[in-house]
């Protein structure tokens, strides 16, 4: 209990600085931001009722409170551009981001722990080099760069995927997945080559573990011992991983939703921040920080129960 | 052999591409910025050795030019990123307690904010260039040195030789600087060997975006962009650039993972 209590703490504490920092870095604009919103050909009445609507004209510490209640509720304030609630817009273009992220995921564990497990099977030898080498150019490949390249040969030369295709899942789900699979993909590859090299790590590692000697005594087969007992003490840091990488999987997404225009979060981001957009760019950045530290937090959380030495810390 | 593999072969590829960056200063096979209409989408040739852009402007030439580009993004933001991680990752390290805790913290809070969105609203509030995306994506690699450097200093100051400069009286900093610091310099490489890579990466995504480098300045990511609505017509035009930030990125963590193999086996 008192660990989950220090860990919320914890969390707490960070999306508090993350909350302040974020209010301040638009309060630090140089010149006044009804002006740079309105642009040159703004009358000086059009700028006084937006620095009203923006609450320009109160003190720093009352436009804090009042932003630092909103965001308590979820209340970030509209959208300059649309003029409606910053909230309901990212509830909108949430679906689309959230499938790619959890499709990224799903990708990432299933052809990551095969792949580790040979890694660590076959180490030293060719399929672990092979293997290692993948993950190098894995990480290098810039996944917006990744998805142009699989455009081209899945979409240009084969012809099975066309950019913009994308249809809501209560539309047509077939369509929505088409549309996802490849960008999710693209997503996962870095991903993939991270939890590669993490497993075969931990898993080389577990191999030297009494047990497995004592598994070995026992006259068990090493494919018994591999898959059964070390596989399973393998995967608790892979959770970990997975999770902590929550963050990079809803960064990638941003970008490659801009490589396949589906319209996601990131696309409104980018649209956002090139319309000065400011109340909607601050609620978005404020709503991922929100969702990437309470996933660190349960996954913090969920490790402990999981993995019984660090109850003994 | 196989151990050195990552070394060899990271360091290789960073020697050729300084190569290229040294040679682009002095050498470009056409002029960078040139366009001409009628030349535009031309395939690769003996000329023009990896075809022409959409205004027509030489790939190879830009490339080149792009290592220019990626190597100040690079190094500029390791620079910052070394400095503050110096400032917060002694004191942290070093004077340990409340300020080891606060430091940390706010640390944390940069970690948990995926580092792309940073650059991002830096970009919203001042306009794009490369002054902005250099700071942005600095304060992004500020965490890895902090903590690089801080755990180099838990581990060193408890050891003798630390307590004895303390016994003699040294002061915390000629102790932090001539005694611990150079002893964390190993790390501090392949932790700058790495953010080098990373800022690459995140100035490319940007630049993509449009929100990075801006025209007619080459960069890599911003060809990228540019050349995605010619994948058809032009694919010489989205590889090449692709294949050039690829390299480098892989050059660089292959260099800082090689560097930090060679440590562990010395240990």
């Amino acid at each position: 209990m008192d660990y989950v209590l220090k860990k919320t703490v914890s969390s707490l504490f960070t999306l508090f600085v993350v909350i302040v920092l974020v209010f301040l870095a638009f309060r630090i604009i140089p010149g006044n931001p009804a002006n740079i919103i309105l642009g040159v050909e703004a009358t000086p009445a059009q700028v006084e009722e937006l620095e009203q609507k923006l609450g320009l004209d109160q003190t720093l510490f009352e436009q804090f409170i009042h932003w630092f209640k909103g965001v308590l509720v979820l209340d970030f304030g509209e959208s300059l551009r649309f003029s409606e609630p910053v909230l309901s817009l990212i509830h909108e273009r949430m679906g689309v981001t959230f499938s790619l992220a959890f499709m990224a995921i799903v990708i990432t564990i299933f052809v990551s722990i095969p792949l580790g497990i040979i890694a660590a099977n076959y180490k030293g030898k060719f399929l672990d080099v092979l293997i290692s080498i993948g993950t190098q150019i894995g990480l290098a490949i810039p996944s917006f760069w990744m998805g142009i390249i699989l455009i081209m040969i899945f979409g240009l030369m084969l012809h099975l995927i066309s950019v913009g295709g994308y249809v809501p899942w209560s539309e047509n789900p077939l369509r929505a997945f088409k549309a996802l699979l490849f960008p999710a993909t693209a997503i996962a590859i870095p991903q993939i080559a991270i939890l590669v090299r993490y497993l075969r790590t931990t898993m080389i590692e577990q191999l030297n573990f009494d047990y497995v000697r004592t598994a070995k005594s026992k006259g068990l087969k090493d494919s018994t011992i591999l898959l059964k007992h070390v596989l399973k003490n393998a995967l608790i840091p892979v959770i970990t991983i997975a999770g902590l990488n929550f963050g990079a999987i809803l960064a990638g997404s941003l970008v490659i939703e801009q490589v396949y225009a589906l319209p996601g979060f990131g696309r409104m981001l980018i649209t956002a921040i090139g319309d000065r957009d400011f109340p909607l760019v601050q609620g978005m950045v404020v709503m991922i920080a929100i969702i990437a530290i309470t996933v660190n937090l349960l996954v913090d959380i969920s490790y402990r129960y999981l993995d019984p030495k660090i109850k003994l810390k | 052999m196989l151990k050195k593999f990552n070394l060899v072969t990271g360091g290789a590829i960073v020697l050729f591409l300084i190569l290229v960056f040294i040679v682009s200063f002095f050498y470009v096979p056409h002029n960078v910025n040139q366009m001409n209409i009628e030349n535009r989408l031309i395939a690769p040739n003996h000329n023009y050795l990896l075809g022409t852009d959409n205004f027509g402007r030489d790939v190879l030439s830009r490339i080149m030019k792009g290592t220019q580009t990626a190597f100040i993004v690079g190094g500029g933001s390791v620079i910052i990123g070394l400095l503050f991680g110096i400032l917060i990752g002694t004191t942290a390290g070093y004077f340990g307690g409340w300020m080891d805790e606060l430091l940390m913290r706010m640390i944390d809070a940069l970690l948990a904010f995926p580092g792309i969105l940073l650059a991002l609203i830096l970009v919203t509030i001042f306009q794009p260039n490369i002054e902005v995306t250099v700071i942005a994506i600095g304060i992004m690699t500020i965490p890895s040195f902090s903590r690089v450097i801080r755990s180099g200093f838990i581990k060193c100051k408890q050891m003798d030789f630390v307590r004895a400069a303390r016994n003699f009286g040294s002061s915390h900093l000629r102790i932090i600087f001539h005694h611990i610091l150079p002893n964390t310099v190993s790390s501090i490489i392949v932790t700058a060997s790495l953010s080098f890579s990373t800022a690459i990466l995140v100035e490319a995504a940007l630049s993509y975006l449009g929100l990075g480098i801006q025209p007619p300045d080459p960069s890599w990511g911003r060809m990228l962009n540019e050349a995605q609505g010619f994948a058809k017509l032009a694919p010489w035009y989205t590889l090449a650039p692709g294949f050039m930030l690829t390299l480098t990125i892989l050059g660089f963590n292959l260099l800082g993972d090689g560097i930090r193999d060679l440590h562990d086996f010395s240990e």
